[in-house]
């Protein structure tokens, strides 16, 4: 675990002046070691999915058991991805290696290590691309000493685990893609090169369980239904004993106005589950004050998409089950939790892979008669758009000073930031909750934001020495705000979030708590016949209210 | 490492005493004509090969790179040109991104400061922009005035281009500020890659063959143009026989202009199939020229298929039971 390096061991090897010699001698040497990577997938999990090569292998060792034509299968991959993507196609052919990207990675920040510059990220699949697909690259190789001078490489088992270790050290943050003056995006270059691997059975664990869990049991956990409810009854039972009411919610409830579905790390571990339980307050002030009915289910119980990480195919696969569910229960439409690349998914791919959703309405809030345009065709629309919405509309009554003793700044989650635009509406919602607001420095904020150093899949405990170096930059931003201003509270809108950057607190700057941004809604917000609130959802005590302990 | 830049740079310097040569021998033929329309031909052949095979593969998502707040409640204030949800935005959007380099603009340059701070801290880097946005625009500048050679008579345009061009006024021949913007940006973009860190360690031989090309063929223009004097007249001859599709190799026009030539030729035939097709591909990068809207409207993916998945009915059938006793409701009792 984390306590395995200090902080400051890790800090010690931290250098961006990159090594001397050539990248592409080091393959030979490619060094895969504790602490940077993560355990290969169980068979199982493969099995489940009826994905291909299922069978025990462990990363460290020599032999990854690869089917006998595993160079065929992969040469045959990229072929089908050029035709399929034009991204890939044109990311592979126009980079100029201008370095405008070197430095942008929060990887490369945190480790130094010159192949997390996302530019030789993407050479590393590029000189394969370089070798076999283009017609330079096929000339050169008959020209000794061409295949260097071009870049290119042959598709070696050593040029597969560099890959495959630098592939599993990208956290599809598109923070690079953003500085590319052509947009190339390593995060669909790393989402090419993981399908990839899955066709020769080269996942992780930490993806593969929770896809198959996804799969079979609804969500990443593999919470069973009656599970399920029973933790969602603990936080009633809970919220009963803080506000005294009863936020018992409904499950599959056909008819409906609104199937509500969020990550089910909000439902199992702290502190999402305080989000959670602010979800629940919110639905049930909703269900008193206007008669707004809000479902959740049990068979659509995971908002997030580990089969994103995977492939395309089996993100289209989870995700069927949102629309599939809407339509079983007669909903209007979907309101989805925050999370970050689950919004990622449900705005640029679900309506494409799994719609039309015909079968639902534009979704409207019948509260306040606001119709969500820009969700028109997906009929799914974020909480924070709802509740910006509500708040704007006065329609909540929210007491700020419970929130008195946060001190709170924001931390863009990279999906919602970079592949949506989602930035006001959550500062909207926490202005409205919370009165000591402050900004993180510019460049780290934003679609500048720094992702956790934990996301697309990598949030496991064995490769806890990368996703700590990877929570550098944002450790840096956020200790600077907590000196200068006192920031006690990191407010996020992603469940990963809560549960990485809680570690990423408790390693650099172990002064700041996490909260999720509808834990503050939820401790702001009156219930109707509520009763003299002392304690927060955490059970602590509320601003004002210490004395009494 | 030398290798990179060294053989590159060797083989400019070879190609150039080729030309150089070759034309003194009697193969201005093949210098002065063959060789240019065969770079013609192979430029516009793989330049277009190139564009319609990008074009052939699908965009089956729409993923643009989000770089603003998104359009939602009427009353948050929309980035329209980083984040962009109509036409008229993306256009904007690509227009500042193909003519400005906005992305670029943004760039910053961190450092991290050990046992002082311990602080990663980031700093507006402009240089890489100005040398970018200095050696693009001066490159056009110069491509546009040699259409005097091609041209007669030469339009207003270009002679307007010129005159602005040499607006300093300095020595005589005029000194066109082009010719000293260019090599000077490609020094410095050749100087970055020599000595940072970082990008000698990304570098390839296909970064510094071009910047070697373009520094020879105008330290070779140059040359004729203030130094060497070549037989401008001549020249022109030669040069508007090229573009009647009627050559003329005329006497006296020196060597020093065939290899000129014959870097320019080099750089056209190159262009296709290598990173310089980035002028092509920028139009078409996905994470820049769709607009933000998926979720107003629905992107269609030509290739979507069916895929296999666990239905609602799969999971009652495996929990039913659990189900009914934990009070759910179920569609099936039995």
């Amino acid at each position: 675990m984390a306590d395995e390096l200090t902080p400051d061991e890790l800090l010690d090897k931290i250098d961006y002046g990159a090594d001397s010699g050539n990248w592409m001698d080091t393959t030979k040497s490619v060094q895969i070691r504790p602490g940077m990577y993560c355990y290969a997938a169980k068979a199982e999990s493969v099995e489940t999915l009826g994905l291909p090569n299922a069978r025990p292998w462990n990363p460290v060792e020599e032999d990854w058991k690869l089917p006998d034509d595993w160079q065929q299968i992969l040469h045959n991959g990229i072929k089908e991805r050029l035709e399929r993507f034009r991204t890939f196609k044109i990311f592979m052919d126009v980079c100029v290696r201008c370095g405008a990207c070197a430095d942008k990675c929060h990887f490369f920040l945190g480790t130094g290590d010159p192949k997390n510059m996302p530019v030789l990220r993407a050479e590393l699949l590029r000189s394969v691309y370089r070798n076999d697909f283009t017609t330079a690259g096929k000339i050169l190789q008959n020209i000794p000493g061409g295949q260097r001078l071009g870049g290119n490489r042959p598709l070696t088992l050593d040029v597969l685990k560099e890959m495959w270790y630098y592939f599993f050290q990208c956290t599809e943050c598109r923070r690079c893609s953003v500085f590319c003056p052509y947009g190339i995006d390593t995060a669909e270059i790393t989402i090419m090169a993981r399908e990839l691997f899955n066709l020769i059975g080269l996942n992780i664990d930490w993806i593969a369980t929770p896809v198959s869990n996804c799969y079979q049991t609804g969500n990443h956990l593999g919470i069973q239904p009656h599970a399920f409810k029973d933790m969602l009854e603990f936080f009633v039972e809970d919220i009963e004993e803080i506000t005294g009411v009863d936020c018992t919610p409904h499950y599959q409830k056909k008819g409906a106005d609104i199937l509500f579905i969020t990550p089910s790390g909000d439902v199992f571990a702290d502190p999402g589950t305080y989000t959670c339980q602010g979800y629940l307050i919110l639905f049930k002030y909703l269900k008193d004050k206007y008669g707004l009915d809000v479902t959740w289910s049990t068979y659509a119980s995971e908002g997030g998409n580990f089969g994103f990480f995977t492939s395309h195919e089996t993100m289209k696969r989870l995700n069927a089950k949102m629309y599939a569910e809407a339509k079983r229960l007669g909903v209007k439409w979907i309101l989805g939790g925050e999370c970050g690349h689950m919004w990622r998914v449900i705005h640029q791919y679900m309506d494409t892979m799994n719609g039309p959703a015909d079968f639902l309405e534009v979704p409207v809030n019948p509260i306040t008669g606001t119709k969500f345009a820009n969700a028109a065709s997906t009929k799914m629309v974020h909480i924070t758009e709802f509740t910006a919405d509500l708040i704007k509309h006065g329609k909540l009554e929210l007491d700020k000073g419970r929130n008195a003793n946060r001190i709170l700044t924001f931390h863009d989650s990279c999906n919602p930031a970079r592949g949506m635009g989602l930035l006001d509406e959550p500062r909207y919602v926490i202005n409205h909750v919370c009165d000591n607001f402050y900004e993180m420095p510019p460049n780290t904020i934003r679609e500048n934001t720094f992702c956790c150093g934990s996301g697309a899949g990598l949030n496991a405990g064995e490769n806890m020495e990368l996703r700590m170096a990877g929570a550098l930059p944002r450790a840096t931003a956020l200790k600077h705000v907590h000196e200068k201003y006192g920031v006690n509270t990191l407010g996020t809108i992603c469940a990963i979030d809560r549960a990485a950057l809680s570690t990423l607190c408790e390693y650099w700057v172990p002064e700041v708590e996490v909260a999720g941004i509808h834990e503050l809604v939820g401790n702001a917000l009156i219930l109707p016949g509520e009763k003299d609130r002392t304690e927060d959802l955490r059970m602590e005590p509320l601003p004002g209210c210490e004395e009494e302990e | 490492m030398t290798q990179k830049y060294l053989i590159p740079l060797t083989a400019v310097f070879l190609l150039f005493l080729v030309a150089y040569t070759g034309a003194g021998a009697g193969l201005g033929w093949f210098f002065g004509f063959v060789f240019p329309y065969v770079a013609i031909i192979a430029f516009l052949v793989g330049f277009v090969i190139k564009v319609m095979g990008w074009a052939a593969s699908a965009v089956p998502f729409r993923i643009p790179t989000t770089c603003g707040q998104q359009k939602s409640l009427d009353w948050i204030q929309q980035n329209r040109i980083d984040n962009p949800d109509t036409t008229l935005g993306v256009f904007v959007r690509m227009l500042l991104e193909i003519f400005t380099f906005r992305s670029l603009f943004r760039n910053t340059k961190a450092a991290f400061n050990r046992n002082a701070s311990n602080r990663i801290t980031y700093s507006w880097e402009i240089f890489l922009w100005v040398a970018a946005l200095a050696f693009h625009y001066a490159f056009l500048v110069v491509l546009l005035r040699h259409f005097r050679f091609f041209t007669s008579p030469v339009p207003g345009v270009v002679q307007f281009l010129e005159s602005l061009d040499g607006i300093v006024q300095l020595g005589l021949p005029g000194l066109f500020l082009s010719g000293v913007v260019l090599p000077a940006a490609v020094l410095f973009l050749l100087a970055r890659r020599l000595f940072d860190a970082k990008l000698r360690y990304i570098s390839q031989a296909s970064d510094y063959f071009p910047l070697f090309l373009i520094l020879g063929i105008a330290a070779t223009g140059i040359s004729m143009r203030y130094f060497t004097k070549v037989d401008v007249t001549g020249i022109k001859e030669m040069t508007m026989g090229l573009v009647t599709f009627s050559p003329v190799i005329p006497d006296g026009i020196g060597g020093l202009f065939y290899g000129h030539l014959f870097l320019v030729s080099i750089l056209l035939a190159y262009f296709p199939a290598s990173k310089l097709m980035h002028l092509g591909g920028v139009f078409l990068s996905p994470t820049r020229n769709m607009a933000n809207d998926t979720r107003a409207k629905r992107h269609v993916n030509p290739w979507n298929y069916d895929v296999p998945i666990h239905t609602y009915q799969d999971y009652e059938d495996h929990f039913r039971d659990k189900m009914i006793e934990a009070g759910l409701p179920v569609d099936k009792k039995e």
